[in-house]
């Protein structure tokens, strides 16, 4: 059975170009890029080439993109020099709906000496900006906002954000790993400090990461060692990830529009018909302020995990809200900082696409979930009592 | 991805017995929708008492629903004397075997089965017996204690895997090791080591712990807490930040701060705030 995967905001697919620019670099070209023979010299050449085409797709400079293993090191990296190169300041802003590589630090610094403040949202994932501003102050050293949420698809106002921040001349460090290459991101326009971004969300491998410093940031290294990545990142260089990065970045940026439309229109497609077909199911997230390829729909009186099971019985690769499939048992964090109510929250349901979609799984999926919502609540004890509305 | 068996997936995908029955003999409903799951389960009896027809309503996860599933297949043709010997252990073998994190459905069926006898046997609806531990999800310390004995759980993981208590805020873990532990110290009585302590070690002490373990806990809720003397076992301190202002300020600091410091330094320890 071939999979129809719309679970893009968890993992994607190597594009075949990536692997195929990869591929000699783990064969005939396997030198060091740090040495001095030309051996070495030609794959430090294709690493600059790689650091260009990062910098290209987020209208940054190649000397501020430094390549790390993941998004999650990117973030740590990033708040962890923040707080070195400001080691007066204790407080640290957030939002409520991070992904736990950001919330779970904050968290942790938390219990370590600083105060961390928490922005909520609102029902629709928008963030509370007043909140979020009426909370700066002098002992702030970092703000940390993610661009665009993982689960909603919600993307924040960064370049509003960016500049309130700056003005009070704290450093802001935005999240992207959801939203470089899906929508335009331009590090000239937005005056973020820092900016995380990760390979395997836009076809290049998992493994490999990059964070934009802006060049001016105070940084000081995560991984102490040699003198790699201009001395920001010890450790000899993950070669063939970084250039499958690299491709990755330029294709994303061609693919940018196309992004924006036909694959907007399938998202689109897929929740109108889903939620007129479905009774009583509702879309979590601003619809007008949201990454092209996501949606997270809510289906009330159903399990999150029942539904991605018998989806699975398909082939439909999504994922879920919901407490069960995560060994938790509360609903994601995020839901419950939009305050999704609970019948929602548990069978909410988060699809999400790349450009490699077509129509026709589109199709596949409208046609396949309707019947497996109908029986699950059939199955319910909640359903009847609340069907008739 | 959770490692389901064949027999939980057949139990899932084609569950046995979905519906309701008119005139059940018993009928139980366990758990809610904030819960994430919930089963109702009705059964039928015949003349000699013996179950003739069970059935089922399930929301919930995949092994919620074969649990539902497996359990109204167990029961069918039992007695209810007989019914009332199955265990959450008796569910989850049948089907195998669950995954750890998902042992509370097995618990889920095991409970909705003794409100269904209970309702037959004409047993009026137990009041909540013992007292709230979990208040996320509403677990008593009698049903703590139940799962820890029965099932001879020794982590506050593992109770959470039984009974979810302890799976939300996280508030209640320090009673659930509470009762954890004096379930196994029944096994073993052992009586706790009594260290006479001289007053510089008992203030030292008191210290250390308003630092490492009563200060994080209070920031978190951006309170905190000043020691202001220690007059023989008499500690006096005083609330700062929102627990100064905070109307449960008196119940932190006998319930959490006096607890805690009895636990950790010495337990004839009384703490009395300070007034301006």
């Amino acid at each position: 059975m071939k999979p129809v995967y719309v679970d893009n905001n968890a993992t994607t697919r190597v594009a075949p170009e990536v692997l195929e620019e990869m591929l000699p670099y783990f064969t005939e070209l396997y030198g060091n890029p740090s040495s001095m023979h030309s051996f070495g010299g030609n794959v430090a050449r294709k690493i600059k080439e790689a650091r260009e085409r990062v910098a290209a797709m987020i209208g940054a400079t190649p000397g501020e993109i430094l390549f790390t293993s993941c998004g999650t090191e990117s973030d740590s990296t990033a708040i962890r020099a923040a707080l070195i190169s400001n080691p007066d300041k204790k407080h640290i802003i957030t939002s409520r709906v991070e992904h736990p590589a950001i919330k779970n630090l904050f968290e942790n610094l938390a219990k370590n000496g600083y105060r961390a403040t928490f922005v909520p949202v609102d029902s629709k994932g928008m963030l509370d900006l007043d909140y979020l501003y009426g909370h700066l102050d002098d002992d702030t050293a970092i703000v940390s906002i993610m661009w665009a949420n993982n689960e909603s698809g919600v993307i924040f106002p960064v370049e509003e954000i960016a500049q309130a921040v700056n003005a009070k001349g704290i450093v802001f460090h935005t999240d992207a790993v959801q939203a470089a290459g899906k929508v335009p991101v331009d590090m000239r326009k937005v005056k973020a400090d820092m900016l995380s971004l990760s390979g395997h969300k836009i076809h290049a491998p998992k493994g490999i990461g990059a964070l934009y410093i802006r060049k001016g940031t105070k940084f000081s290294p995560f991984l102490i060692g040699g003198h790699q990545e201009s001395g920001r990142r010890g450790g000899t260089e993950n070669v063939a990830s970084i250039i499958g990065l690299g491709k990755a970045s330029e294709m994303a940026l061609s693919h940018l529009d196309e992004m924006g439309t036909r694959i907007k229109n399938l998202r689109d497609k897929l929740e109108d018909v889903l939620t007129k077909t479905v009774p009583n199911t509702m879309v979590n997230g601003e619809k007008d302020q949201r990454l092209p390829n996501t949606s997270s729909i809510g289906f009330e009186f159903v399990e999150g995990e029942a539904i991605l099971l018998m989806m699975d019985e398909f082939g439909i690769c999504a994922s879920s809200g919901s407490a069960c499939t995560s060994g938790s048992l509360e609903p994601s964090h995020v839901l419950r900082a939009m305050g999704v109510p609970f019948t929602a929250a548990h069978g909410s349901i988060r699809f999400s696409l790349s450009t490699y979609n077509t129509e026709e799984e589109i199709d596949f999926i409208i046609e396949k979930v309707p019947p497996i919502i109908k029986r699950l609540r059939e199955l319910s004890p909640f359903w009847k009592n609340n069907s008739c509305k | 991805m959770w490692e389901y068996t064949a027999k939980v997936k057949d139990h899932f995908l084609n569950p046995r017995n979905v519906g309701v029955i008119d005139n059940p003999d018993g009928v139980g409903e366990v758990g809610s929708l904030a819960c994430g799951d919930a089963l109702k389960l009705y059964f039928k009896l015949d003349d000699n008492g013996k179950i003739t027809d069970a059935k089922f309503q399930t929301f919930g996860c995949a092994s919620a629903i074969a649990s539902s599933s497996a359990l109204t297949e167990m029961i069918k043709g039992l007695t209810l004397d007989e019914v009332a010997k199955i265990t959450n252990e008796d569910i989850a073998s049948y089907l195998g075997e669950l995954p750890k994190e998902k042992m509370h459905c097995s618990v889920m069926g095991r409970d909705a089965l003794e409100k269904a006898i209970a309702y037959y046997r004409g047993e009026k609806e137990k009041k909540i017996e013992g007292e709230i531990v979990c208040e996320c999800f509403g677990v008593t310390d009698i049903e703590i204690r139940r799962a820890v004995t029965e099932n001879n759980l020794s982590t506050i993981e593992d109770v959470t895997d039984y009974v979810k208590a302890g799976g939300g805020c996280g508030k209640c873990h320090e009673k659930i090791q509470e009762i954890i532990d004096s379930v196994h110290s029944k096994d073993k009585p052992a009586k706790k080591k009594i260290i006479k302590l001289t007053n510089i070690q008992k203030i030292k002490l008191i210290e250390e712990t308003l630092e490492r373990e009563i200060k994080p806990a209070l920031k978190k809720d951006g309170g905190n807490i000043e020691l202001i003397d220690v007059d023989g076992n008499r500690i006096l301190v005083k609330m700062r930040g929102t627990c100064a202002t905070c109307s449960k300020s008196q119940i932190t600091l006998k319930h959490y701060v006096e607890s805690k410091l009895r636990e950790l330094v010495a337990p004839e320890l009384v703490v009395e705030e300070v007034q301006q």
